[in-house]
C-alpha cells in the first residue's frame, strides 16, 4: 500500500461521499458537473496528451451528440433509443471529423478541427427547422434506469459517479495497452512507428475514434444534466474550455484532466456568481498558463513537490554522512 | 438573370473582403507558423475602431477613409505589441502559440462587448459611394464594386511587395528557409513584427470596409476566422494567390448557400474544404501541407 493508491482510496471515498460533505444540492450539482466535464476532458486528452493532435473543434462532436439525444427523445422516442441514437450519431460524426482532420498533423490539424468545430456551430445556430437555432431544445424529463429515478440531484450524481468511474479505468486500460504505447509512438516518433510496421493513420483514427466515445458519453450526460442544448455549448469557448481544462491540469496526464475539469468548473461557477466576464477571464488564464506554467498543474505541482522534497531533504544529508565515520 | 447577377457581384465583394483578412492571417502562417486565432478579433476591432472613429471621439468625428486609416494603424499596432510581447517568448511551440491567440481573442470579444455593448453598430457608406450604377438590367451599389476595387489594388499592391522589393524577397526567404535566411544576415525576428503588424492591418483595414455591408455586432469575430481558415485551407498557406482564389471561391459559396439554402449557408462552406483536403490537402496553391 503506497501512498499513491492511499490518496487514490481516500479520493475515490470523498466521491463517493459527496452528497454528504457538500453543503447543498447547489453543491452536489457541481459536483455532477466536474465529473462529466471530466469525462470529456479525460476524451480529449486521449488526442492531445497521448496522440499529439490538438482538436478545437471537440465542443462540435459534444454538442453533435447532445443535439441527437435531444431531437430523438423530442420526436417521441424513449431514452434508451435516444441513447443509443446519440452514441451512433457521435461515431458517426467522429469518423467523419476523424478522416478530415487528419488529413494534417500539428497544425493543420488545428485549423481542421476549429474549422469543423464552428461548421456544426453554424449548423446549430441555423439550421433552425431541426434546433430551433437559438431558443435550442428542451428534454423534459431524466431516464430512469433500472428503476432508479434520475430526476433527483443526488441520484444523478451518483449515476454520473458509475459512467465516470468506468470511463477513468477505460483510459488506464487504454494508456497501459500495447495500443496506447502505439499511439504515443505516433506522437513522439511517427515516421520510426511507421517504418516498424505499424499504420500511423489507423493508430490516430482508432484514437480519435475512442475520444468521441467519451466525448459524446459526457455530451448525454451533459444534456440529461442541464435538460436543455442550444447552440452556446459548442462555440469555440466550450471546445476551448475543455482545452484549457486538460491544459491546465496536465496533458498526457490521467489525473491532469481531471483536475483540470474541478478547477474549470469550479471557477466558472464561482465566478458567475458575480462577475459577467468569464470570457475575459478564461481567456486571461489561458495566456498565464501558457507563459507561465506550460505543463499543466498536476505534473508542475508535482515538479514543486519534489523540488520542495529534495530541499527538505538535503540538509539532512551531511548529518548523516557525518554521523557515520 | 438579375438575381444571379447581383448575387454575383455581391460575392465577388465578400471574397474581396475576404481576401483582405486571409492574406494577412496565409502570410503570418507562412512565414511565422503561427496560426493565429486572434484575426477574427482583430477584423472585429477594426471595425469597431473605424465605428467609433466615425462616429466620433472626444467631440472630432473623423471621414470614412481618415477613420479607416486610423483603425488600421491602431490595430496594426496592437498586432505588433502582441508579436513582441507574448508570441516572441514562445518561439516554435505551436500548440502555446494557439493558445495565447487563442486566449487573446476571447478576451478582445468580451472587450468589445463591455465596451460598445451587445447591439449592432450600423456603419454609413463613405461620402460619394451611397448611389448605384446601371449595368444593363442590374443596378449594383457603388460601394460594393469599389470594395472590388480596393480589393484588387491591394492585391497588386501585396504582390508587387512581396515579388518586387528588397522586404518582399526577405520575406519569401523566411517563409522558405528562417534557417537559411538567418545565417545570411535577414532579422527574421523583426520580418516577424512587420508581417504580424501587416496582416493585424489587413484585418483591421477589411473590417471596417466591411462595416457598411455587415455592420459591426458581437461575434463578428466567431463569424469570420473560420471563414478564413476555410480559405487558407483552400487556398494553401503562405500563397497569396491561394488567398485570392480561395476567398473568391468562398465568397461565392458563402453568398450563394445563404440565397439558396440559408439554412446551410454555414455548412455548405464545408464541400470544398472536403474535396480540397481529399484531393489536395496542401489546398490549391500551397507548396506543403500545413
Amino acid at each position: 500500500m503506497n501512498g499513491r493508491n492511499i490518496a487514490l482510496g481516500v479520493a475515490a471515498i470523498a466521491l463517493v461521499a459527496v452528497p454528504y460533505w457538500m453543503p447543498g444540492v447547489y453543491y452536489v450539482n457541481v459536483s455532477s458537473q466536474i465529473l462529466f466535464y471530466a469525462i470529456f476532458a479525460l476524451g480529449l486528452n486521449i488526442l492531445v496528451g497521448y496522440g499529439g493532435l490538438v482538436s478545437l473543434g471537440h465542443a462540435g462532436l459534444f454538442g453533435i451528440t447532445a443535439y441527437a439525444a435531444a431531437y430523438v427523445l423530442q420526436s417521441g422516442y424513449n431514452h434508451t433509443e435516444a441513447i443509443f441514437a446519440a452514441l451512433a450519431v457521435g461515431a458517426v460524426s467522429t469518423a467523419v471529423f476523424a478522416a478530415l482532420a487528419l488529413r494534417a498533423t500539428g497544425i493543420g490539424f488545428i485549423m481542421i478541427t476549429l474549422a469543423l468545430g464552428q461548421i456544426i456551430w453554424g449548423l446549430a445556430y441555423r439550421w433552425i427547422s431541426v434546433t430551433h437555432g437559438d431558443n435550442g431544445i428542451n428534454v423534459k424529463t431524466r431516464p430512469a434506469p433500472f428503476g432508479l429515478d434520475l430526476g433527483s440531484a443526488v441520484t444523478f450524481y451518483y449515476a454520473t459517479l458509475v459512467v465516470f468511474a468506468i470511463c477513468v479505468v477505460a483510459v488506464m486500460i487504454f494508456v497501459r495497452s500495447p495500443f496506447g504505447a502505439a499511439l504515443m509512438g505516433a506522437r513522439d516518433q511517427p515516421r520510426r512507428m511507421n517504418a516498424l510496421g505499424y499504420h500511423v493513420w489507423a493508430i490516430r483514427f482508432w484514437a480519435c475514434m475512442f475520444s468521441g466515445l467519451l466525448t459524446s458519453i459526457a455530451a448525454i450526460l451533459f444534456v440529461y444534466y442541464t435538460q436543455f442544448i442550444s447552440p452556446q455549448t459548442l462555440a469555440l469557448t466550450s471546445s476551448a474550455e475543455v482545452l484549457l481544462m486538460v491544459i491546465s491540469g496536465g496533458a498526457g496526464t490521467l489525473l491532469g484532466p481531471i483536475v483540470g475539469a474541478a478547477l474549470v468548473v469550479t471557477v466558472k461557477s464561482v465566478v458567475s456568481g458575480f462577475l459577467e466576464r468569464w470570457n475575459f477571464l478564461l481567456g486571461a488564464i489561458f495566456v498565464t498558463i501558457v507563459i507561465l506554467m506550460p505543463e499543466g498543474l498536476v505534473p508542475g505541482s508535482a515538479r514543486l513537490w519534489r523540488l520542495a522534497c529534495a530541499k527538505l531533504r538535503a540538509p539532512v544529508k551531511p548529518a548523516v554522512t557525518e554521523a557515520k565515520p | 438573370m438579375n438575381f444571379w447577377l447581383v448575387l454575383s457581384v455581391n460575392s465577388v465583394t465578400f471574397g474581396g473582403m475576404l481576401f483582405l483578412l486571409s492574406a494577412g492571417f496565409s502570410l503570418i502562417f507562412g512565414l511565422m507558423r503561427i496560426p493565429n486565432l486572434t484575426h477574427g478579433s482583430l477584423f472585429m476591432l477594426g471595425a469597431y475602431f473605424g465605428a467609433t472613429f466615425i462616429v466620433g471621439v472626444l467631440g472630432v468625428s473623423m471621414d470614412f477613409w481618415a477613420a479607416a486609416l486610423l483603425a488600421t494603424l491602431a490595430v496594426a499596432l496592437l498586432g505588433a505589441l502582441i508579436e513582441r510581447l507574448l508570441l516572441r517568448r514562445l518561439p516554435g511551440d505551436a500548440l502555446a502559440q494557439v493558445l495565447v491567440t487563442l486566449g487573446l481573442s476571447f478576451m478582445a470579444a468580451d472587450f468589445c462587448l463591455m465596451v460598445w455593448g451587445g447591439d449592432p453598430i450600423n456603419v454609413e457608406t463613405p461620402a460619394g459611394l451611397g448611389g448605384f450604377t446601371r449595368l444593363g438590367p442590374a443596378a449594383f451599389p457603388n460601394y460594393r464594386l469599389a470594395i472590388i476595387v480596393i480589393a484588387v489594388i491591394f492585391a497588386v499592391g501585396l504582390w508587387l511587395l512581396l515579388d518586387r522589393t528588397r522586404l518582399g524577397a526577405m520575406i519569401r526567404a523566411g517563409v522558405d528557409d528562417p534557417d537559411m535566411a538567418r545565417v545570411v544576415g535577414i532579422r527574421v525576428p523583426r520580418l516577424f513584427t512587420i508581417v504580424f503588424a501587416l496582416g493585424a492591418g489587413l484585418a483591421a483595414f477589411a473590417g471596417i470596409i466591411g462595416g457598411p455591408i455587415l455592420s459591426v455586432y458581437p461575434g463578428l469575430d466567431q463569424d469570420m476566422l473560420p471563414l478564413a481558415l476555410v480559405v487558407v485551407i483552400l487556398g494553401g498557406t503562405g500563397s497569396l494567390l491561394g488567398s485570392f482564389v480561395g476567398s473568391i471561391i468562398v465568397g461565392f459559396i458563402y453568398n450563394f448557400g445563404q440565397a439558396l439554402l440559408p439554412e446551410l449557408a454555414y455548412f455548405v462552406l464545408f464541400l470544398p474544404m472536403l474535396l480540397v483536403l481529399v484531393f489536395r490537402p496542401q489546398g490549391l496553391f500551397g507548396r506543403h501541407v500545413p
